[in-house]
């Protein structure tokens, strides 16, 4: 059951990111929606199922770019496994420390990928810092909100049915 | 307490993910040298297992021809003495030759074959698969040694290195599938290209129609591949045939026995061509 429910976090995100992508970048800000939701499923699920969920969902973006396939999908294995790590042994319930976890994430996610690439001389990023800053806190702040909706939505349905039922009595 | 300990099961499992990322990544990506760096990296660490196998082995050959193996020498001796005089004759009217061909030589100009560098190296392993013809010396970056650079040995060419890490070379031999070698027929000048046959056999091919070519012909390197130095040994050609006007299949007997070879050089000094080159793409270096 979990294993669907991370396959289908990971397709919709890319889904979103692949549809949406040119509306979501606005200047340099652009917003990761598969990071966003590696970083959810880990946090969630733990840091196995992060780490997969990283590994699977980074080759897939990275099969669908053109850079090299295997280091997006190495850095989200590494995001995905700390966030993991985070989510069993912090306490990551309130909005405050999952913004940080998002923008932490987004932080080390850049770090691997830039470092990567200009470690075996393949790309080079002029000044990253302001851009992967702006990236880190578009995707804090998505993925909060995602965490919210989340949590809301069984209320809602709840609340809703229990609406109903008190207007059938 | 640290936050995460790598030893669990969840940790061998990371590591294990990260390994195969990374051997993803270095399979698409060449070295400087344009070798892929998982082929570089892998080539590396086993020449180093090759040079510890070839210590141990030739150590043990060496008290074998050393001590054990010298109940003929005395008579093996007094033979290559024998032998020594009779080449040591020889020597003497081939230097006269010599200096009557180098004057020959400086007289019309025709220095174009210029003396080569070389420098000695010792086969410490052959290929891990048979579908490759290559070998492993024990000479590598640390010695000078570069990708394309050419390998002879006394009775002519062996190939070229193909991977060059620190201390070890890989080098693709002329008879791999893969391997080619502008040529020439010494005495038609015709020009062609020798392609190995993955054998003990070289193919002539790209031969023009209205040259001649026939079964004992010597065929030398032409040097406009940029890695082989013009001039050089390849071997005899042994079979043709013909359909027609055009020649179908031009077979050339290697000059050296791959299989018995121990010890080869490395031409160090760059071609001209490979000097042209490196000059032309010095800029995006």
């Amino acid at each position: 059951m979990r294993a669907v429910g991370v396959f289908l976090a990971v397709t919709l995100s890319l889904a979103l990111q692949t549809t949406l992508a040119r509306f979501l970048a606005r200047g340099n800000v652009a917003v990761d929606l598969v990071l966003v939701a590696v970083v959810y499923v880990a946090l969630t699920s733990g840091p196995v199922t992060g780490l997969f969920c990283g590994a699977i969902a980074g080759l897939i973006q990275d099969a669908l770019s053109s850079g090299l396939i295997g280091i997006g999908g190495l850095a989200k294995t590494v995001v995905g496994f700390l966030a993991g790590i985070i989510g069993t042994q912090f306490i990551v319930t309130h909005s405050l420390p999952r913004f940080v976890v998002f923008f932490g994430a987004t932080a080390v996610h850049a770090a691997i990928f830039m470092g990567l690439y200009i470690l075996l001389d393949l790309r080079h990023f002029d000044a990253p810092y302001a851009a992967v800053a702006r990236q880190a806190l578009a995707n804090a702040i998505v993925g909060v909100i995602a965490f919210q909706l989340v949590e809301l939505l069984p209320g809602v349905v709840e609340r809703r049915r229990d609406a109903r039922g008190r207007l059938r009595r | 307490m640290a936050i995460a300990d790598i030893r669990t099961r969840t940790g061998y499992l990371f590591l294990a993910v990260v390994l195969g990322h990374i051997l993803l990544i270095s399979a698409q990506v060449n070295s400087r040298s344009g070798v892929p760096v998982l082929e570089s990296v892998t080539f590396g660490l086993f020449s180093e297992v090759q040079r510890v196998v070839f210590g141990v082995t030739s150590g043990v050959r060496n008290v074998w021809t050393g001590y054990v193996g010298l109940r003929r020498v005395k008579q093996e001796n007094d033979a290559l003495k024998a032998q020594l005089s009779e080449a040591q004759i020889a020597l003497q009217a081939q230097r006269a030759l010599a200096d009557r061909a180098r004057g020959l030589e400086q007289l019309l100009q025709l220095r174009d074959r210029t003396t080569l560098e070389t420098s000695a190296a010792q086969i410490i392993g052959a290929a891990a698969t048979p579908d490759f013809r290559t070998v492993t010396i024990d000479k590598g970056t640390e010695a000078g040694l570069r990708v394309d650079m050419a390998i002879i040995a006394p009775a002519g060419v062996v190939g070229r290195v193909v991977v060059a890490s620190r201390r070890a070379a890989k080098v693709q031999l002329l008879i791999d599938r893969n391997a080619a070698a502008g040529a020439i027929i010494e005495r038609s000048r015709a020009q062609g290209v020798v392609i190995g046959g993955g054998d003990e056999r070289l193919l002539l091919e790209y031969m023009s129609e209205g040259f001649d070519v026939a079964v004992g012909d010597e065929v030398v390197t032409s040097g406009i591949d940029g890695i082989y130095p013009k001039g050089l040994v390849i071997g005899k050609v042994d079979d043709v045939e013909k359909a027609g006007a055009a020649y179908r299949r031009i077979s050339v007997r290697p000059a050296v026995n791959f299989s018995t070879l121990e010890e080869v050089l490395v031409v160090m000094s760059p071609t001209p061509t490979r000097e042209s080159a490196a000059g032309g793409s010095g800029s995006h270096e």
